[in-house]
């Protein structure tokens, strides 16, 4: 069981710490409780059926923003071998919100990069929430280009609330280092596959996003701004958070919809966070054959078509 | 917020370029406090000197069919794509009111007008945002019609310029409005590759999405003085630090200071700059 349980998770850990009681009770009792307790468990997986697959959009945010849920590092743990991490940006610092190097995926070389967020508030506050400054959309370009100077493809994974909005970023141009990585990332000659893991919160997100294949995992969103800052424009009140994450049309299968995004790779039931092995078993599957597909298109199409699937986004 | 940027200022009659503003006396005031400096100013004195204050060199905020009119040569300008539509993709609440007065307000179909022209006989491809139209942001449209511009420059070989106010990108486009960021940003690689040159315009505001995009893409990037130029709202950077900032904080001046930009440059200069930086990047010379 996780530690954080969220609202709308309430019934399901009532109902089974009832079933740990009656097991405890029978235990200690020496009485048969088999057919009560078989119902309960019944009656369990028939409601986390009922709660995860009518997830509302406001309910996936707070999943994708679960502080267990899997972070970068430890989907490079459990998807790659032999990870190498490689720092800074070579000009003014290493971020620790976002991560990078270069590992083994089923035995090949890979550049692997990600937004990184903690899972408690230590850890937050060493990473910054996720949230990067300038020097580390920096690394992550740094990284994508050495990837293409030795033809390995790049994996990026996203994960952040958005890019810091601190006084030192503003002096050291934290837009134009994400506009230059849209700008480089799209004409970069190297496949790279895009998985939003978490939340993909706005242009710190998308400084990570440019590439051949976006995905999103199952309860990741994917948006222009939070819900809480929506809310706050449009009716004054960020409480109204959860309809305006309704509004935004930011989950995975809505996004896959509108033809924005180009898979949704399916969690274990109750989310990332209860699975991490068996939700990086599922990106793993998606990532070979992604790559397969990709390596067999040769670079100057690659990014032709890296191009035309940019180009047609918002054409009606 | 951003909102905050993009206090109310007066309006005045859109000066298309080979017309003369006409003036609706009941309408328009006759007198404008300019905020840099509590002088009272003449209207009429204003929009003669590009709307610069004649005493602090304040510049008011020009509107995209005033920014086109002070920047290409008199009758040269023609526009392009004027028809594309302002578009409701993800039918978000009140947006479409929202675009019509807009629409009413601005007399434009979305945030920017793009077309061509020359300046000082230099033949260019032009693209100026609304700062009054739902605060300049960018939406399908915005990134459509710049993408077309810069499609076209491909095609002709012509030198582009893009003149950014605009608080970011447009919250009631979702997804659609933060991938023409990607959008812009790529076709503005290409541009790269194909050895054109792209000239950026940063004047008051140019912040969020459309600052992290083109806007800070140029081979050369200019600013207008006292220009708001920043990624995250003043307010919202406030309350990260919980402290206040610099006066100058997120300024044309804040940002040449940093290394960011190439140059400040007055509005009464600009023209004759950007005829510098075309001449010296033509074949002629
Ligand atoms: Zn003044």
């Amino acid at each position: 069981m996780p530690n954080v349980i969220l609202d709308f998770e309430k019934p399901l850990l009532e109902l089974e710490n009832r079933i740990a009681e009656l097991k405890q009770y029978a235990g200690e009792k020496g009485i048969d409780l088999a057919a009560e307790i078989n119902l309960l468990e019944n009656r369990l997986r028939e409601l986390k059926k009922e709660i995860y697959e009518n997830l509302t959009p406001w309910q996936r945010t707070q999943l994708a923003r679960h502080p267990e849920r899997p972070n970068a590092l430890d989907y490079f743990k459990l998807l790659f071998t032999d990870f190498l991490p490689l720092c800074g940006d070579r000009c003014y610092g290493d971020d620790p919100a976002l991560v990078g190097g270069i590992a083994r995926f089923e035995g090949v070389p890979v550049t692997v990069i990600g937004h990184m967020k903690g899972h408690n508030t230590k850890e937050n506050l060493a990473r910054n929430f996720g949230m990067p400054s300038p020097e580390g959309f920096r690394k992550a370009l740094r990284l994508a280009q050495q990837a293409e100077k030795f033809g390995r493809p790049v994996i990026s994974l996203i994960d952040t609330p958005g890019a810091y909005s601190g006084a030192g970023a503003e002096e050291r141009g934290q837009a134009w280092a994400i506009a230059n990585n849209l700008f480089a990332f799209s004409r970069l000659k190297t496949p790279i596959i895009v998985i939003i893991t978490g939340e993909g919160g706005s242009g710190g997100a998308l400084a990570l996003g440019v590439g051949d294949v976006l995905l999103m995992l199952e309860n990741s969103i994917f948006s222009v701004i939070s819900p809480e800052g929506c809310a706050a424009i449009l009716w004054k009140d960020a409480q109204r958070a959860p309809e305006a994450a309704r509004v935004l049309k930011l989950t995975a299968s809505e996004l896959l919809s509108l033809g924005l995004i180009d898979g949704v790779i399916p969690e274990p039931l109750g989310g990332a966070h209860r699975d991490p092995e068996g939700t990086a078993d599922n990106i793993r599957a998606e990532i070979r054959q992604r790559l397969q597909e990709l390596r067999r298109i040769d670079t100057e199409q690659l990014v032709a078509a890296r191009w035309s699937r940019l180009r047609r986004i918002g054409c009606f | 917020m951003l909102k905050d940027l993009f206090r109310k200022q007066k309006r005045y009659i859109t000066v298309r370029p080979g017309t003369v503003p006409e003036r609706e006396e009941e309408k328009e005031p006759l007198w404008i406090k300019c905020p840099g400096c509590g002088e009272i100013l003449y209207v009429r004195e204003l929009e003669k000197g590009l709307k610069v204050c004649s005493k602090c060199r304040y510049h008011f905020r020009l509107s995209a069919p005033e920014r086109i009119a002070a920047t290409v040569d008199d009758n040269t300008f023609q526009e392009l794509d004027g028809d594309l539509q302002a578009v409701d993709p993800l039918s978000f609440p009140a947006y479409r009111p929202k675009l019509s007065s807009a629409e009413q307000e601005t007399g434009m179909r979305d945030a920017i007008l793009t077309g061509q022209g020359t300046i000082e006989g230099w033949p260019v491809l032009i693209g100026a945002l609304e700062p009054n139209f739902i605060m300049g942001s960018m939406g399908c449209i915005v990134g459509e019609k710049i993408t077309r511009l810069i499609e076209k420059a491909l095609k002709e070989r012509l030198p582009v310029i893009l003149f950014s106010a605009s608080g970011g990108a447009r919250m009631q486009e979702g997804v659609f409005s933060l991938m023409q960021m990607a959008k812009t940003s790529a076709a503005i690689a290409r541009l790269h590759e194909a050895g054109i040159l792209y000239v950026s315009v940063l004047t008051d505001p140019t912040t969020g999405g459309v600052l992290a995009s083109f806007a800070t893409l140029g081979d050369i990037i200019l600013a207008e003085p006292g220009a708001l130029i920043g990624f995250a709202g003043r307010r919202v950077t406030e309350q990260t630090l919980k402290e206040k900032l610099p006066p100058d904080f997120q300024t044309a001046e804040f940002c040449f200071n940093h290394g960011l930009i190439d140059l400040i440059v007055p509005r009464n200069e600009m023209r004759q700059i950007l005829a510098q930086i075309l001449s010296l990047h033509s074949e002629r010379g």
